[in-house]
């Protein structure tokens, strides 16, 4: 009991707000101290705030998208009469993961041009996939025997799938959530080259005008991020298996 | 040739003796059954003989050299070494697998194969069809000979086996039992086997070490272990029915009536009619003129096929037989399995030895009975 | 212009541009290969050193690439160096990892047999547990090769070269057909890398 406490404890609050003082603290550090002028402009508490900004909102709009649309269409295509055509979407998303984010996100810039929208669009598409495909790997890996059990019982359809197909499912399609927020924080810091913002616009700037700082600045940022994101749902995950 | 000296071991983090003062000798030649439920410490016993673990206090002598002072790989190589799980390298084809000892003593590879060949025979496994399988073409049994084959594979002088055919049905696990004991008789090997099975223990073993909670219990011959159990917990091991526990010890060519009558197949319709009248089965085994076991003729045939000429015509065949190297209770669990009173007894190519009928278990039980009672 | 026509008149320099890229790739993943295995060999004596060093793994596996690059730049300079440099530290890390499992994985029964029956440790690692945990170790080769190969194209920014150039100009130039035609390759190079290697790794499981 003390031992789970402290465990708790540990992935809850202490990492978190480890990681959260790590980011204030080299943000305070970088502000006061940028070590000329050129950098002083870049790095003010509004505009790294708004980099910052920039970058949490690519992500999470493209993930909630990406969480309504995977979700639905992998549980979909485990129903009987799409099974079929499972296997078919099953490949295609995973020859879709191996294409590189930058291709992606330069694909879409020539069909839809520069700006935020061209960003989010190229994310959401791109975090569908391991969400899709862990929805669907996800169910499809149930034993048959306990989802026949269940309409043996008599169950609906509809209770089968969420009361016993879905929770069973669940750490599946959470590690493929974890996966989709990791790839895009880093995705993101491409969308700079296509005009979105984000915390790349730091680090491109920062190297086009030879300032270490600013680069730093913007990669340290995302990089705890980053690890902060895929902790937080680690954590989730792990409670989801838990229970 | 084995000998352990006041062998204890703990393992750490543990405070209780896994092994608890250990004296025991095991001679040449002999196979010594380590037996007892799970957590007894057998498993722990035979480990230390390898050095897979080491002893915590006491000594381990292999032709009377202290093994603490024998580099563990040089003692190996002279062991041979099958585990339950058998555990052959997945990736390696059963040749490779069986080599491996072999190739670690680097022998030449002209000799390896040779000797690959020899032991696949050797273990009931044809060397063409099998050389090249991995071991996920095989059925259990199968990769059971295999474990044996490997472990064999330099003729080391000690076996150490746990529960070598423990992952097989029992039909399987009785064929395996049998051919072993039968190369044990040529090879004499001194073999360390454990098991949790007395009935097995009692069928393998020269000598039965009962083990409980780490210590020895009882260490003796397995007919004095049945007729003598050194105290309740080995009573209990060895169970009520002791005395059909001993049909484990018999074996078919020793119990054998051979002085059955018997029809050859050319044999005329006249001398079947008389061995019928004859025979208090009403019924005779066929023979083909090799000896080997055809089937049976029964009072009824002769009635429904009046156009037979001779007793092969006749003969019907039959399961209820067991090869001369089966115990008797591997005869008494077939005549009971197919509702015969009777088994037919053949050797390894199938030739008429005689019959076991349930009379003849009957009074092997009586004999035994009266003389635990006198 | 359209990206066909591009593809087809400069179909030379972008030849280089594969090769260069191809060459990047490989050679980041020819020596995280032999690091990262002979890495995650040595882990497998220590649970102390196997934490360490896998939550080292997981951690640098969820940085940002780009952020990734930032830090190196300011060490190593622009260029083919700290582009190679960020390439071999993300290719380790699957590498590592699953030579470590892959390894970890082999089940006990088969390794004690292995040294009961007298194998050196030297001949238990070389003929049964690295052979064991090659399907899981070319599992990780090829993780991280298509990770790489996407990754490469992030570092031509930096001056290391490759496909990603075409999608840098393009941009900066705005040539739509430069663009796709990078993003296009790149792409391909991705798929390929990963059926080639993905029919490697069915081949080597044991059967």
């Amino acid at each position: 009991m003390m031992q789970e406490l402290r465990r708790k404890w540990k992935g809850w609050i202490l990492v978190p707000a480890i990681l959260l003082g790590l980011a204030i603290g080299l943000t305070v550090y970088v502000v006061n101290n940028p070590g000329g002028t050129m950098a002083a402009r870049m790095l003010t508490y509004p505009s790294i705030f708004r980099y910052l900004r920039e970058h949490v909102l690519m992500v999470l709009v493209s993930c909630l998208l990406a969480i309504g649309a995977g979700v639905p269409i992998g549980i979909m295509l485990t129903r009987p009469r799409f099974r079929s055509i499972g296997r078919v979407v099953e490949n295609i998303v995973n020859v879709g993961q191996t294409i590189p984010s930058l291709a992606i996100l330069a694909l879409f810039f020539t069909f839809l041009g520069r700006g935020f929208n061209t960003a989010v669009f190229a994310l959401w598409l791109y975090s569908i996939l391991p969400i899709l495909r862990n929805t669907y790997a996800g169910i499809m890996s149930i034993q048959p025997g306990i989802i026949e059990a269940a309409h043996g019982m008599g169950m609906t359809p509809l209770h089968v799938l969420g009361r016993i197909e879905l929770p069973l499912a669940y750490p599946v399609i959470m590690a493929g959530v974890r996966t989709a927020v990791v790839i895009n924080v880093g995705t993101a810091t491409l969308a700079t080259f296509i005009g979105a913002g984000g915390l790349g616009d730091l680090i491109v700037t920062g190297i086009s005008v030879g300032r270490p700082i600013i680069i730093f600045t913007g990669a340290a940022l995302s990089a705890i991020l980053a690890i902060l994101l895929d902790h937080i749902l680690g954590q989730i995950e792990e409670r989801l298996v838990g229970s | 040739m084995i000998k352990l000296e006041n062998v204890t071991k703990i393992f750490p983090g543990s405070e209780i003796p896994a092994v608890d003062n250990l004296n025991m000798e095991i001679n040449e030649g002999e196979v010594c059954v380590l037996v007892g439920p799970s957590g007894c410490g057998k498993t722990t016993t035979m480990k230390m003989i390898n050095r897979i673990f080491e002893p915590t206090e006491g000594k381990i002598y292999v032709n009377g050299e202290d093994i603490s002072k024998i580099n563990p790989i040089k003692l190996r190589l002279g062991i041979g070494y099958v585990i339950q799980e058998i555990g052959l390298f997945p990736h390696l084809n059963i040749a490779e697998n069986v080599a491996t000892v072999p190739r670690e003593l680097k022998w030449p590879a002209n000799k390896i194969n040779q000797r690959v060949d020899e032991l696949l025979t050797v273990v009931g496994l044809d060397p063409k069809l099998h050389r090249n399988r991995k071991p996920s073409g095989l059925s259990g049994g199968q990769r059971q000979r295999v474990g044996v084959a490997r472990a064999m594979a330099a003729d080391p002088p000690i076996m150490l086996m746990d529960e070598p055919f423990g992952a097989v049905d029992p039909i399987t696990r009785a064929r395996l039992q049998n051919e072993f004991l039968r190369l044990q008789e040529q090879l004499k090997k001194t073999i360390v086997f454990v098991t949790h099975d007395i009935d097995e223990a009692i069928k393998m073993g020269d000598r039965i070490a009962a083990m409980r909670e780490g210590k020895l219990v009882q260490y003796s011959d397995p007919n004095e272990l049945l007729s003598s159990p050194a105290d309740e917990f080995v009573a209990n091991l060895v169970g009520r029915n002791r005395s059909i526990k001993r049909l484990h010890l018999i074996r078919a060519y020793e119990a054998v009536r051979s002085n059955v009558p018997f029809l050859e197949k050319g044999d005329s319709m006249e001398s079947v009619r008389e061995k019928i009248e004859d025979s208090e089965l009403r019924a005779v085994l066929v023979v083909d003129d090799r000896q080997k076991l055809i089937g049976l003729v029964s009072a009824d045939d002769i009635k429904k096929d009046r156009g037979a000429k001779v007793a092969g015509d006749l003969a019907q065949e039959i399961e209820n037989y067991v090869t001369d190297d089966a115990t008797l209770n591997d005869a008494l669990s077939v005549m009971l399995n197919l509702g015969e009173g009777y088994v037919a007894v053949v050797d390894d190519g199938h030739k008429l030895k005689g019959t076991i009928t349930l009379g003849d278990l009957l009074e092997v039980v009586k004999d035994d009975d009266a003389r635990a009672a006198s | 212009m359209n990206v066909f026509e591009f593809m087809i008149t400069r179909r030379e320099s972008l030849w280089h541009l594969t090769v260069e890229h191809f060459y990047l790739v490989f050679l980041a993943v020819l020596i995280a290969v032999i690091i990262g295995i002979i890495v995650g060999i040595i882990i497998t004596y220590s649970y102390t050193a196997s934490v360490f060093a896998l939550t080292i793994c997981q951690v640098l596996m969820t940085v940002p690439s780009m952020a990734m690059l930032g830090f190196l730049l300011p060490f190593f300079g622009i260029g083919f160096r700290t582009g190679m440099i960020a390439l071999v530290l993300y290719s380790l890390l699957p590498i590592v990892r699953n030579t470590y499992t892959g390894i970890r994985e082999i089940p006990n029964s088969i390794l004690e047999s292995a040294y009961g029956m007298g194998m050196t440790p030297w001949h238990v690692l070389l003929r049964i547990q690295v052979p064991l945990a090659l399907p899981v170790i070319m599992a990780g080769i090829r993780t991280a090769t298509v990770m790489v190969i996407g990754i490469a194209a992030i570092a031509s920014y930096i001056g290391a070269g490759g496909l990603g150039e075409l999608i840098f100009h393009g941009i900066s130039r705005t040539q739509p057909y430069r663009i796709l035609a990078g993003a296009i390759l790149i792409s391909i190079m991705a798929v390929m890398a990963d059926l080639i290697l993905g029919w490697v790794e069915e081949r080597l499981m044991v059967r």
